[in-house]
């Protein structure tokens, strides 16, 4: 494949450059950039317009639009050729008018950059969460997170490594449900074959492409035979396709014990979306918190990027204390999805310095830095970096 | 020595407490005790031994669970433990072995049938001297235990595609939600925390939550929060110190007591209880059989032990509970003899022998 190779003469004419600045901090994330956006056949849309691309932006709720205006300071800053289609969401209103707007322009453009939609649910039921309605419209398959320890961060564990692909349109997630008898709610949990062999596929090759050697798959199947039994079997099947990689499979109840006391012990875990839910969110908790992890959400035609643990933070909203890191990498692995790699690298590696080298930490980390001072700090070090125009 | 000599020992045991005990039958409690596979026999035998150095007023009927067919073809425990069971109202349990391919389901899904056990709880309080990377850990989850995601309906709608029920009643939901606030009001608990992924499952966990909001209006001295799933996850890894008891049905609950006992050492030193309609208790250790050690006199007791621990709390034996409950802590605190999954190199007996001495020097 011609790709692959272009992608790593690119990070071979990056690396010398930055290198030497950097030490560890392009080893952290530089490979793993590479590998996201090869998974698959899929192209990114081309930068049709004077060859600058258009994504489109939801801000949402909460820290979501703050962050996201942090987003594009830097990208203009930058220079990035990217443009943003704002479609603001409405998360008070009943009707599907404003999400489906949101859904058609990412039809259109190909790559969305999301906040959080807020989910109130003291409205009926019928009002459905307007996040899983964008994923399950646009079949965003799987959701990508990769948790690591990044070394300037104190946390209780150290050299985690960890991958987790999630199932992202069915499961718990179906939202069919109904009441038949006055008092007893019924709610449908969904697993296909079709479903779980395409994450299963999605989670070996990503491996493969990464260089990972073990896939563990976390599953309730003692429990819910048939169901998971379904998604287990489909996934040792997979694994049968691969062999230069390690299958094995972990009960639920157990994984979420092994990953508070050794969670050096996993490589790459997949899972239906419920479990997934869980587990991103302890691991993004073993690494330091929700402001550090980006996420994203690929389909076979369309790619959504936002933060992992998808939250609204509205009680910090407005208030410049949020972690801009999140969002911040997130945009990156956008910038890798449009094969921008020059410009993701940059702003990477500038995110990537503030956090482990001048150690300018917001209050979720344990520092005392306002969101503005993490973000004119990442901007300083771009602009010191001199790089600036399409010189890369 | 085999687990069969170790039953053997029991036995005696119990027929020592028992004459000991004839001479003030008044204010004796008896309380089932099932000791399960494994190495259940050995550690129940510790848990006697040490109850007795602890004089604390319990006289054990032991009883065994094996399923039986009944009459109708229906598998269920055998007549002479249940009876046993609804006599006297509290039990503790051992470890019980989970049969493949024996054509019955588990003794402990039996077991929660046949009492209606509809409430899990689980304290996890971290243990001074036993080392995690969490320290200060001290909340209690309580589980729903009878319906939920684990109702274990499914079908096969056409071939791959399969659909799981999760049910969610209105009076399950009620019974648990009193259930915690009032466990929350017996044990000096300031807050009772009910998870759930309502934005999701809109109607279900709804419904729960609704059921929850509404008992709080009957308890307001203790403080009420609603969390979602993720949240709580999030916030348990990074701060654990936040969370007080919680409340949640079944799945969330399997998969956060377990996380909550991963953080204070996992599930060898981890007690738990179970509680049932009409008045049933049954507290039991949560681990396995650990059938590779079974009668070597190696097993660890300190699960069983705190929950027996709990069960004392239960039966309003505050004093006995505490000072059990000290002396265990104190001896693993001291690290000199500890059995091997908690890093020393004693035996199970020894590390009995220990606690007694301690229990009997609190007196």
């Amino acid at each position: 494949m011609a790709a692959p190779s272009a992608v790593m003469s690119m990070s071979r004419l990056i690396k010398p450059f930055w290198g030497g600045r950097l030490g560890n901090t392009a080893k952290v994330f530089g490979a793993s950039s590479a590998g996201h956006r090869e998974k698959s056949t899929h192209k990114p849309p081309p930068a049709k317009y004077g060859g600058r691309h258009t994504v489109t932006l939801i801000p949402g709720d909460g820290i979501g639009p703050e962050l996201l205006n942090h987003v594009r300071e830097v990208f203009r800053f930058s220079c990035v050729p990217v443009d943003f289609e704002v479609v603001h969401v409405n998360s008070a209103l009943e009707t599907e008018e404003d999400i489906n707007n949101a859904i058609t322009a990412i039809r259109r453009n190909g790559v969305a950059l999301k906040g959080n939609i807020e989910t109130i649910h003291t409205m009926p039921p019928s009002v459905k969460s307007r996040n899983n309605l964008l994923r399950t419209s646009l079949d965003l398959f799987a959701n990508v997170m990769h948790c690591q320890s990044l070394p300037g961060v104190q946390t209780r564990h150290k050299n985690i490594d960890i991958m987790i692909i999630r199932e992202n349109t069915e499961g718990e997630y179906s939202s069919l449900e109904h009441e038949s008898v006055s008092g007893v709610v019924e709610s449908l949990k969904i697993i296909t074959r079709n479903n779980s062999l395409r994450i299963a596929d999605y989670a070996f090759r990503l491996a493969r492409e990464t260089g990972r050697s073990r896939v563990t798959a976390v599953h309730k199947a003692n429990i819910m035979k048939l169901g998971d039994g379904l998604f287990l079997q489909c996934c040792r099947e997979v694994a049968s396709g691969y062999p230069d990689i390690t299958f094995d499979s972990m009960i639920v109840d157990n994984t979420t014990m092994q990953l508070v006391s050794k969670p050096e012990q996993f490589d790459v875990m997949v899972m239906p979306n419920l479990y997934g839910n869980v587990v991103s969110n302890v691991c993004a908790g073993l690494v330091g918190g929700p402001g550090l992890v980006p996420g994203a959400n690929y389909g076979t035609d369309y790619a959504v990027f936002e933060t992992a643990t998808r939250n609204t933070g509205k009680s910090i909203a407005n208030k410049n204390v949020a972690n801009p890191t999140a969002m911040l990498l997130a945009s990156c692995m956008m910038l890798d999805h449009l094969q921008l790699n020059g410009y993701a690298s940059l702003i990477r590696n500038a995110v990537l310095t503030t956090m482990n080298e001048t150690r300018l930490h917001t209050a979720d980390i344990g520092g005392q830095g306002t969101t503005s001072d993490v973000v004119q700090s990442v901007m300083r070090v771009i602009q010191s970096g001199g790089q600036l125009t399409t010189e890369l | 020595m085999s687990s069969n000599v170790w039953r053997s020992m029991l036995s005696p045991v119990i027929r020592a407490v028992k004459r000991s005990s004839s001479s003030f039958s008044r204010g004796i409690q008896t309380v089932t005790l099932i000791p399960g596979d494994g190495i259940g026999p050995e550690i129940s035998c510790a848990v006697m031994k040490i109850f007795e150095a602890a004089k604390a007023p319990i006289a054990w009927e032991e009883r065994n669970v094996t399923a039986i067919k009944g009459p109708g073809g229906k598998w269920m425990i055998p007549p002479d433990a249940k009876e046993s069971m609804d006599r006297n109202k509290i039990g503790l349990k051992g470890p019980l072995k989970t049969p493949i391919a024996a054509g019955h389901p588990s003794m402990n899904l039996l077991l929660r049938k046949t009492f209606d056990l509809y409430a899990n709880v689980r304290p996890c309080v971290s243990i001074e001297g036993y080392k995690t990377p969490y320290t200060d850990v001290n909340l209690v989850t309580i589980r729903e235990n009878t319906e939920g995601e684990y109702s274990g309906i499914e079908h096969v709608i056409v071939d791959g595609v399969v659909q799981s029920i999760k049910l969610i009643t209105e009076d399950a939901s009620r019974r648990i939600a009193e259930y915690a606030f009032e466990y929350a009001r017996n044990n000096q608990r300031n807050s009772v925390t009910a998870v759930h992924k309502a934005n999701i499952m809109r109607m279900s966990d709804g419904l729960f939550l609704r059921k929850c909001r509404e008992v709080a209006e009957n308890f307001k001295d203790i403080k009420f929060t609603e969390m979602y799933l993720d949240t709580v996850c999030l916030n348990m890894v990074q701060d654990p110190t936040q969370f007080d008891v919680l409340v949640m049905p079944n799945l969330y609950g399997d998969i956060l007591s377990d996380l909550c006992a991963g953080l204070i050492g996992g599930l060898g030193v981890t007690p738990s209880g179970n509680i049932g309609a009409n008045g049933v208790a049954i507290f039991e250790s949560v681990h396995g059989t650990a059938p590779d050690i079974a009668g070597l006199d190696m097993a660890n007791p300190t699960a069983l032990l705190l929950s027996a621990v709990m069960m004392l709390r239960h039966m309003g034996l505050h004093a006995h509970g505490q000072k059990i409950q000290t002396a265990c802590f104190d001896t693993i605190r001291d690290k000199k003899v500890l059995t091997k999954d908690l890093g020393g190199n004693s035996k199970c007996s020894e590390f009995t022998a220990e606690i007694c001495r301690r229990v009997q020097d609190l007196e």
